[in-house]
């Protein structure tokens, strides 16, 4: 596979683009696989890479029903930020930001990594101060974040609005300079590409229809181009994760609902940070591209079918306005909606279950794109040496039964 | 949009009208058997949910009308709601697929 550089960039364009390879090969299945990947999302490619260049398990597939990334990871805002309240979460979202930081040299493709800041809006009394405490625990550990004055917010937004008598004003916000976006497809493209290179086999338009135990052990699954072996299976499909762990006997503490976005017509650049604001349910970011990105919280009722409620938007939008007079104009230009798998305490789940060589890395809910180097990082580490990696222990399947929670439900009560 | 009806006060309205309230028939171990709860039967009820892809059985309020809650089938993939019953009532039986009834909006039991 060829390196990109900018002398390959320049030899191209002497040929008028026409000499560009394929990025990836398109693979056919082979009968037998050291670890197979349910779900080329980015959370399944970024696990097949790791355990290809961290962990030499080059003997990996990775099958997917559609196309790779056509999944949530397609379809989201790409908010990364590591912010987060409780310590196992903040280890995990800053393992994940680090190593975004220098993901496109790492992976030889641009993935677009914008620290251009990030800012959760405080506005309510009860907000301010849940923030502030999340400040003090970003500070002890050791993540770049801190609270900022309505001021200081006003300087970096001017089109926001902070005129007195505002049912919600700004009283300040939680800022993390780094916190940012990346390109959502070039995630997935690009360790799509990196584990293609070290041999693993992306197979596309591949659905996993049963998933086969005997004797308490995962054996192979059965596909739509056939029965694959492999003695280390693991599930990472987002909200179709149920449909999955059914076939396998097992049941999962969690429910699928729709998660929608929309963006505007494009405009002049208006706004050069992410902007969160919890209390009214929205968040917004500008595109390099003009359109101003926006999404909000999840609409409530279990479904499947890759459709949001008008309601839903409506609300998240209405929200908006208040905050960012200057949307009120604007035309929206597309809208959409992902399936994404949500967990009780709002944390994901990074396990091995109950049958031997099946692993499960689910539950990102609204808030995995973020999380994709760390999480398959990790996950490669604890489907290699078949025992939890340090960070991901404690988001092991085990803690519903004990009642040991990562409750990031309280700090973050909008999607994101 | 979903478009609902109440069993209980017979209005109908869409989902803004309404509230959802998850799962239905799920049974509280405490209340049957309280001395003797185990914690797989104590996160069953808490945490593990069937999350189907197809027949759902789930709970709703009348938020905006009588303020009564009922129960109602609804496909998950489809949208479309195939039947609403009362509180107190037990599933019905209804084939997967199963056509709705009048207007799509299912019938009332
Ligand atoms: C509208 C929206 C906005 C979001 N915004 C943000 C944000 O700003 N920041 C953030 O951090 N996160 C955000 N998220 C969440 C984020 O997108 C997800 O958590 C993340 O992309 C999940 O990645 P994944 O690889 O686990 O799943 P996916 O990308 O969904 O991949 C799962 C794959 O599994 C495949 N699959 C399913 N069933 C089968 C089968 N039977 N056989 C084979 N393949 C199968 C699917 O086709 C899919 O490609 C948002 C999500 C949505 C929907
Ligand atoms: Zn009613």
């Amino acid at each position: 596979m060829q390196r990109y550089s900018i002398f390959t960039l320049a030899r191209n364009a002497a040929n008028y683009h026409k000499g560009w390879g394929r990025a990836w090969r398109s693979a056919e299945p082979r009968a037998q696989y050291d670890v197979i990947i349910i779900g080329a999302g980015g959370h399944g490619l970024a696990t097949a890479y790791y355990l290809a260049k961290e962990h030499n398990i080059t003997s990996v597939a990775v099958v997917e029903k559609g196309w790779l990334g056509g999944g949530n990871t397609g379809r989201n805002t790409t908010i990364i930020r590591s912010n987060y309240l409780q310590d196992e979460s903040a280890a995990i979202y800053q393992l994940a930001h680090r190593l975004y930081e220098g993901l496109s040299q790492e992976l030889n493709f641009n993935i677009m990594f914008s620290p251009r800041g990030l800012m959760m809006l405080c506005q309510t009394e009860h907000e301010l101060r849940s923030m502030t405490r999340n400040a003090h625990a970003n500070r002890l550990f050791g993540i770049e974040s801190r609270m900022i004055s309505p001021k200081q917010v006003k300087k970096k937004v001017p089109i926001i609005n902070m005129s007195a008598g505002v049912r919600y004003p700004v009283l300040g916000a939680l800022y993390q300079p780094r916190g940012g976006t990346a390109r959502h497809d070039a995630v997935a493209w690009g360790y799509a590409r990196g584990a293609d290179m070290r041999g693993v086999d992306i197979i596309q338009n591949c659905e996993v229809t049963g998933i086969s135990v005997a004797r308490g052990r995962v054996n192979a699954v059965e596909t739509t181009k056939g029965r694959i072996r492999a003695s280390k299976v693991a599930i990472v499909t987002a909200g179709n994760t149920t449909r999955l762990t059914d076939m396998a006997g097992l049941r999962m503490p969690i429910e699928s609902v729709a998660l929608q976005a929309l963006v505007s017509e494009p405009i002049k650049p208006v706004l050069d940070v992410v902007i969160m604001a919890n209390t009214v349910h929205g968040y917004i970011s500008q595109s390099d591209k003009g359109e101003l990105v926006i999404g909000g919280g999840t609409d409530d009722y279990n479904n499947y079918s890759q459709r949001g409620s008008f309601p839903a938007l409506q609300h998240t939008v209405t929200a908006l306005v208040e905050t960012f007079p200057i949307i009120s104009r604007l035309k929206m230009l597309r809208q959409w909606a992902g399936i994404v798998d949500m967990t009780g305490d709002r944390s994901p789940i990074i396990s091995k279950t109950d049958v031997a060589g099946l692993f499960v890395n689910c539950g990102w809910g609204t808030g995995g794109f973020k999380s994709i180097p760390g999480s398959g990082f990790v996950f490669a580490d604890t489907i290699a040496n078949d025992r939890p990696h340090p960070i991901a222990e404690p988001f092991s399947i085990d803690r519903f039964l004990e009642g040991r929670f990562v409750d990031e439900s309280v700090a973050a009560g909008v999607a994101h | 949009m979903l478009l609902i009806s109440c069993p209980v006060c017979g209005v109908e309205g869409d989902e803004t009208e309404f509230r959802y309230g998850g799962a239905a028939h799920i049974e509280r171990p405490a209340s049957l058997d309280p001395e003797n709860i185990s914690d797989e039967a104590q996160r069953d009820y808490l945490f593990i949910r069937k999350n189907p892809c197809g027949l759902h059985f789930e709970r709703w309020v009348c938020a905006r009308g009588c303020g009564k809650w009922f129960h109602a089938a609804r496909d998950t993939m489809t949208l479309e709601f195939k039947a609403f019953y009362a509180i107190t009532d037990q599933p019905p039986k209804l084939a997967e697929g199963a056509p709705a009834g009048p207007k799509g909006r299912g019938g009332r039991t």
